[in-house]
């Protein structure tokens, strides 16, 4: 009984974070804007013509995009929330909930916006991708685990003062390591190398993704109590 | 005198392993020479600072379990002796490559993850600084000391054996230092160094851990 207890929980939890996003939509249209205005910049800077650009450099500029697009829009994730809710939360549902719904949120809305960043991205700076099916199941954990690991430290910074530097020194030396993997297997996935050359890469990305969502679970209940 | 030994204990190792190293009869190697030496001193130390950050992670466990401010001081002394052990670790393997590898930074893999391990942690450093309440710095930054060392796990010690470019033995097909030259001899100096850094560490950790505790005395 309780597990479905909290399963309703996790489910009202998380539809309630795609209502109140949905009311501000000026939040998801900036944070739209903000893709499509960095990626018009590095296709400016580059100043290039379709498909010239390198297919190293293509991939990790995608890459460095949709980081920065990560952290600025799921950095808000715990620092925008009012205190007066977080308290009104805390006594009416578990910590679990909480940051599960918020991860499963933040996953599927980094997924939204990297989908879109790769088409604005693959419109203006051509798409070399071979083995495109490869390439999205890399998106996938990658906006899982960028998600994941920012949810909950932007739920470390927000105790903090300077809330807004402190997350990207907080996160990226820890993001690094799972940027490398995905950087990596998407690579691999651009190259349209056999496939079963690189599977223990991905199944390594889903390893990181697994403890940081683990320690996650684990830690949030500490975190929320202070 | 009953707690002095170790103190004791880690002058005579370091003093030991530093003489050792510098005289004690060396393996001759292709490329590696006499350079071999710095074994003693690059690979020691950053085992001392695996331990100790290990040992900063328990304690920040060791926080969230019973909130005692102690615990967290501990923590915190303790990934501060990792950090130092840390710097110590990458200038002397920065020499050690600049002998052998010919540049001081070749952007080896585990170069460049123990990089990021050190940034890790000085963000740790940042975050405790940046907190004004006690109680909320400790946990806060308990936290954020668990959830890093969860991420330094996979940097340091799986992604650096996935790639095949790493010069450092172990690695990407180079045998490991165990397969035919950490003979004995060297083995006579090596696991006594790791004792002995570690135990300064340590002894590091007590002192500062000491004149806090007096600070929060005098406080109240």
């Amino acid at each position: 009984m309780q597990s479905i207890d909290s399963m309703r929980e996790i489910l009202t939890l998380v539809s309630k974070e795609f209502r109140s996003e949905w009311r501000q939509k000026y939040a998801l249209n900036g944070m739209i804007l903000y893709l499509a205005s960095t990626i018009f910049v590095c296709y400016m800077s580059f100043s290039l013509k379709t498909g010239t650009i390198h297919a190293l450099s293509w991939n990790a500029l995608f890459w460095i995009i949709i980081l920065f697009t990560a952290v600025n829009s799921v950095a808000k994730s715990f620092i925008q929330e009012a205190d007066g809710r977080m308290l009104y939360y805390y006594s009416l549902v578990k910590p679990e909930s909480i940051i599960l719904s918020k991860i499963i949120y933040y996953s599927l809305l980094m997924m939204g916006l990297s989908l879109i960043g790769l088409f604005f991205y693959s419109m203006v700076m051509g798409n070399p991708v071979n083995d495109l099916a490869m390439f999205l199941l890399t998106i996938v954990l990658a906006s899982f685990g960028l998600a994941t690991a920012l949810t909950m430290l932007s739920g470390i910074a927000s105790k903090a003062s300077n809330s807004s530097t402190l997350i990207a020194v907080l996160s990226f030396p820890v993001i690094i390591p799972m940027l490398l993997l995905i950087i990596r297997c998407s690579k691999n996935a651009l190259d349209g190398i056999e496939r079963s050359v690189y599977t223990d890469q991905l199944l390594t990305l889903i390893a990181i993704n697994a403890i940081v969502v683990a320690v996650s679970y684990l830690l949030f209940p500490y975190l929320w109590r202070s | 005198m009953k707690k002095k030994w170790w103190k004791v204990l880690c002058i005579v190792l370091l003093i030991y392993s530093i003489l050792g190293a510098l005289l004690f009869d060396a393996p001759r190697l292709a490329i590696l020479n006499e350079t071999i030496r710095n074994l003693h001193f690059h690979v020691t130390m950053w085992f001392a600072m695996i331990i100790l950050l290990v040992t900063s992670t328990i304690y920040a466990i060791k926080y969230l379990r019973s909130n005692r401010i102690d615990h967290d001081t501990l923590s915190a002394e303790f990934a501060n002796a990792g950090v130092l052990f840390g710097i110590l670790g990458i200038v002397t393997g920065a020499i050690w490559a600049n002998f052998t590898w010919g540049e001081p930074w070749s952007g080896d893999a585990k170069q460049n993850s123990s990089a990021i391990a050190l940034l890790i942690y000085l963000a740790y450093l940042v975050l405790r600084n940046s907190l004004e309440d006690q109680q909320q710095k400790a946990r806060v930054s308990a936290i954020y000391n668990v959830f890093a060392f969860a991420a330094l796990i996979p940097l340091l010690f799986i992604l650096p054996r996935m790639t095949d470019s790493s010069l450092h033995p172990g690695n990407g097909g180079n045998p490991g230092f165990n397969a035919y030259d950490l003979d004995s001899r060297l083995r006579m100096v090596f696991y006594p160094a790791i004792l002995g850094w570690t135990l300064l560490g340590v002894w590091l950790v007590s002192l500062r851990v000491r004149i806090k505790r007096i600070k929060m005395a005098l406080e109240d």
